[in-house]
């Protein structure tokens, strides 16, 4: 049977798409038949950050209205030959998803695949709720930042609400939690929330924290998931996720704090 | 207050401020989300009523739905603001409605 995880968290620029890269990229790795689908309408942004956009033809608004066939608008990952991307329109809006148009989309992909990841756009509107509407599981992306904690709560009510699974009374959506940008040395001086707080405020389990990296930035300018960096903290602390998302029991790393030498604290970081 | 007491005052840390402050947030967002629909709208109402009289923030009104049995109870809740430093007055209005039977 295949999954559907949506990749949430309300507010904007928390890691959203890097996650889905990473997420989408590390299950097609571990040998799963993986799609990614990219649901932000407009301001499409998964093609640059997965490296294909110069390959985009079609898009997943084009296969909705019925101009192009899903395996026209596919795009091939050029690393890995059973992970697939689907990019979003740059020239419609939101209102371009339509809830049936989104369901026979993801219909057909079930038959040929076994992970499809969605992409959210950041907000409450269209393309967010239809995003997550269909989910099976959800990847809630956080911060440890007020807004994006409290936009984080929002969406969590808004699973539990407005999604397919909620209204048709079935199981309700898996949630995870996901904390990116975290830096356990302002956690430690008391400047940033810590996992517990966070956890403790939003309620649901924890599927990963993600440390603060240059690696993040990196990644993005060459088009490469971080997954792929196995050098970086970020791009193993994704492979860890993966790992957690498939069942696995993996301790959570890099979250203690990091001694700062005489060196870096007279000339930075 | 001495200069040593004030030296050695700890500061609060600026995550345990960020913390309370989501947990009033979230707390309060929370009970508008499992109210009816309308309670918000009926709490923008109330407050333009109350605010013709005394000038008081959103926050201050508070409208809960309980479940009592066979009945549901309205509760709301004003705080005025401070008029005498050293009392703190809380105008409790507990209007019990029985019409809605569960």
């Amino acid at each position: 049977m295949a999954k559907v995880i949506v990749v949430t968290s309300g507010k904007g620029g928390v890691g959203k798409t890097t996650t889905s890269a990473s997420v989408a990229t590390g299950l097609a790795k571990r040998g799963y038949k993986t799609v990614v689908i990219d649901f932000d309408v407009g301001l499409r942004n998964l093609d640059l950050i997965m490296g294909c956009e110069r390959r985009v033809v079609y898009d997943f608004v084009n296969v909705i209205h019925g101009e192009a066939t899903l395996k026209q608008a596919l795009i091939r990952d050029k690393r890995l030959a059973n992970l697939d991307i689907l990019p979003a329109s740059q020239t419609r809006d939101k209102d371009a998803l339509i809830k049936e148009g989104v369901e026979k989309v993801l219909n057909e992909l079930r038959k040929t695949h076994d992970y499809i990841i969605c992409d959210s756009p950041a907000g409450i509107e269209t393309g967010a709720v239809m995003a997550l509407y269909f989910a099976d599981e959800a990847i809630v992306v956080t911060n440890p930042e007020v807004s994006s904690v409290r936009d984080s709560d929002r969406i969590l009510g808004i699973l539990s609400a407005k999604s397919k699974r909620a209204m048709d009374g079935e199981d309700p959506i898996k949630e995870y939690l996901l904390i990116t940008r975290y830096d356990p040395n302002r956690v430690q001086t008391g400047e940033m929330l810590s996992i517990d707080d966070i956890m403790e405020l939003l309620g649901i389990p924890l599927a990963g924290v993600i440390p603060e990296s240059m690696s993040v930035l990196q990644a993005s300018n060459s088009g490469t998931p971080v997954i792929h960096d196995e050098l970086s903290i970020s791009g193993l602390a994704y492979q860890d996720l993966v790992e957690r998302l498939l069942g696995e029991e993996v301790p959570i790393r890099f979250i203690s704090p990091v001694k700062k030498g005489l060196f870096k604290r007279l000339f930075g970081t | 207050m001495s200069i040593l007491d004030y030296l050695l005052r700890k500061k609060k840390k600026s995550a345990a401020v960020a913390k309370e402050r989501l947990q009033i947030i979230l707390a309060r967002e929370h009970i508008d989300r499992s109210g009816p629909d309308y309670l918000p709208e009926l709490k923008k109402d109330i407050l333009k009523v109350v605010e013709k009289y005394v000038a008081i923030d959103y926050d201050k009104i508070q409208v809960t739905i309980e479940n009592d049995g066979n009945c549901e109870i309205l509760e709301l809740n004003i705080s005025l603001p401070d008029f005498a430093a050293d009392t703190v007055p809380l105008t409790k209005v507990r209007s019990t409605s029985a019409a809605k039977r569960v």
